[in-house]
């Protein structure tokens, strides 16, 4: 072979090891197109089709109206029923998972045996995995009859305590899981410097790693409580489709969620009032979890701690 | 060196109502005879016998892996925590096994205090981290008492004129240097007998390295103190007593010479501990 040969055969090689590396480029960089695309598409869906409902019914009314009667004859779209709802059960929901969550990180990460983390920390993520619609099941037909009603006599079957709890449950591993990877990025060594000063193992959880992992901690609450406003199947099932504004936990709420499930699943003809609300509520709790998600960000980088 | 009982050295850490004084002037505050420690399957030192004497300060020198540290770690029983570490010997505090079946290693550590070779700062105030050792022991203290115990102890680590207008700051806020003295007053807070220090000036520059030289210096008379290093020159500025280890043919640590800083270091007696502090091996 000649040397020009040689050269033009080692060029042809760097030319395709190049289009190679652009062809990977596009790749990953398209696969990211996707996820953007589809959170651009979806919000300016909603917003067009909320447009569409906010010419008939003023933002004010949607915001400060205590009725939602959206498919009755008489029609009040006033959103703060379907907002206490959700904050309710959401509420409920943080209360359990927040301290159960954390505690159980403890004792992933301080406590356990590599052996039975390894076998504890993947169950506990099994959870997550459980479809949603079982939750649903388990709360109307258990939790509800069968635990709730023996120390809550009037308990309606439909009512926002039985979804505030199973979508507790629900988001355990949220904050078990990313507060355990939390803590287990807290440095050895600040854990044997407590020890040597005469700490217990109580004090290096509580009053070491706790604090070192608050940034990692709090994140995994906001997130829970973010997926716990989005869940839909525990609360359409076991919350019942009731719009009224109460504060009574025993009674049947319909959450935001539970009420787009409703209607996208019901007969509301396209270009109806009714359809179109599904779209500004639906936009409502977009914002709304998307506002709680950058607050979890500042929150996490305003308390982060670089070792 | 009279072997004590556990419940013996409780009574005496508790003060008054001691009877037997001929202890005070027992020179000896740690005590280790012939320890072996092993992680897992490889022996990281053996054949370990020394003794610390009170109010002095040892220097624990030798190169990298010969057991420096694990032989520190043996003495307030933190290699505890380390998963497949078997300590065997005897390892006496104040006449007491600290390794015997009744003991608290718990409490062990709160009269042997370490610092470690990087500033390990708690994640929180300045206050905090001194007081920290406290809180966890249980001492009940009011406000005026915690201040007073945290300001002594960073005073002693000659800290305090430079954190007395910003203790609430966080511990983070401060340069590495103040962070080490930080854990030096963190460690004396809780008022231990016996220091141990890994390497405490390993990851800071010479001045923030001689202030710290200095104050081990200003508190030997209360404080018995055991320094790791592999700064010979450090071991020679700031101890009394020098502890020469070196690995074997199996990389197996074990005490090759020891005796006063000076003798060690200008007539020394065995030709490896020579040619390591004049720089031809290590």
């Amino acid at each position: 072979m000649t040397v020009d040969a040689r050269v033009e055969a080692l060029i042809r090689h760097i030319e395709k090891r190049r289009r190679i590396n652009k062809f990977f480029y596009f790749l990953f960089f398209s696969a990211t197109l996707v996820s953007t695309i589809s959170l651009i598409v979806i919000f300016v869906t909603l917003s067009y089709e909320s447009l569409n409902f906010f010419t008939q019914v003023s933002i004010i009314e949607f915001l400060t109206h205590t009725k939602w009667t959206a498919l009755f004859a008489e029609k009040h779209f006033g959103v703060l029923p379907l907002l206490n709802a959700t904050l309710i059960t959401s509420l409920i929901a943080i209360l359990v998972a927040a301290p159960l969550g954390v505690m159980i990180a403890l004792f992933l990460s301080e406590y356990a045996s590599p052996n039975l983390r390894s076998i504890v920390k993947p169950m506990v993520e099994t959870l997550a995995g459980i479809p949603t619609v079982v939750y649903g099941y388990f709360a109307l037909y258990f939790i509800t009859p069968r635990i709730l009603r023996g120390v809550w006599e009037g308990l309606q079957i439909h009512n926002a305590l039985a979804v505030g709890l199973m979508i507790g449950v629900l988001i355990i591993p949220i904050v078990a899981s990313i507060s355990d990877d939390a803590m287990k990025a807290v440095p050895l060594d600040l854990r044997h410097a407590a020890y040597a000063l005469g700490a217990r193992k109580c004090d290096v959880a509580l009053r070491v790693v706790l604090p070192a992992a608050l940034s990692g901690v709090s994140a995994s609450i906001i997130l829970a409580f973010a997926r716990a406003m989005g869940e839909t199947m525990i609360a359409a099932i076991a919350g019942g489709f009731r719009s009224v504004l109460t504060f009574n936990v025993g009674e049947a709420m319909e959450t935001m969620t539970a009420y787009i499930a409703q209607v996208a699943t019901g007969d509301a003809p396209h270009g109806t009032i009714e359809f179109q609300s599904l779209f500004a509520v639906a936009l409502f709790l977009l914002l709304i979890t998307a506002a709680l998600n950058y607050v979890g960000i500042k929150v996490v980088r305003k308390w982060a701690i670089r070792y | 060196m009279m072997i004590k009982s556990y419940t013996q050295l409780l009574s005496e850490y508790l003060g008054p109502g001691k009877d037997k004084m001929s202890d005070s002037s027992e020179p000896e505050v740690v005590k280790v005879e012939n320890l072996k420690v092993v992680y897992g399957d490889k022996v990281a030192i053996d054949g370990i016998s020394i003794s610390f004497k009170k109010h002095y300060i040892t220097a624990i020198i030798g190169p990298s892996g010969c057991g420096k540290s694990t032989l520190l770690r043996s003495i307030n029983r933190l290699n505890d925590l380390i998963p497949n570490a078997k300590v065997y010997g005897k390892v006496y505090f104040n006449g007491v096994d600290i390794y015997s079946k009744d003991v608290d290693p718990v409490f062990i550590r709160s009269r042997i205090s370490m610092v470690f070779q990087r500033p390990n700062p708690f994640p929180f105030s300045i206050f905090d981290n001194v007081a920290f050792g406290l809180k966890v022991n249980g001492f009940k203290l009011t406000k005026d008492e915690l201040y007073k115990k945290v300001k002594d102890a960073l005073v002693k680590a000659a800290l305090w004129d430079e954190v007395k207008d910003r203790l609430d700051s966080h511990a983070y806020s401060l340069s590495g240097g103040q962070q080490q003295r930080l854990c030096i007053a963190r460690s004396l807070a809780v008022d231990p007998e016996v220091l141990l220090l890994d390497e405490p000036t390993v990851s800071l520059d010479p001045i923030s390295t001689a202030r710290i030289e200095s104050l081990l210096r200003s508190i030997k008379d209360e404080y018995t103190i055991i320094i790791v290093t592999h700064n010979m020159l450090q071991a020679a500025r700031v101890s009394d007593y020098t502890v020469v280890m070196m690995p074997d043919d199996h990389m197996v640590g074990r005490i090759i010479e020891y005796g006063a800083t000076k003798e060690i270091f200008t007539n020394p007696r065995d030709k490896r501990t020579e040619d390591y502090i004049s720089g031809r091996i290590g």
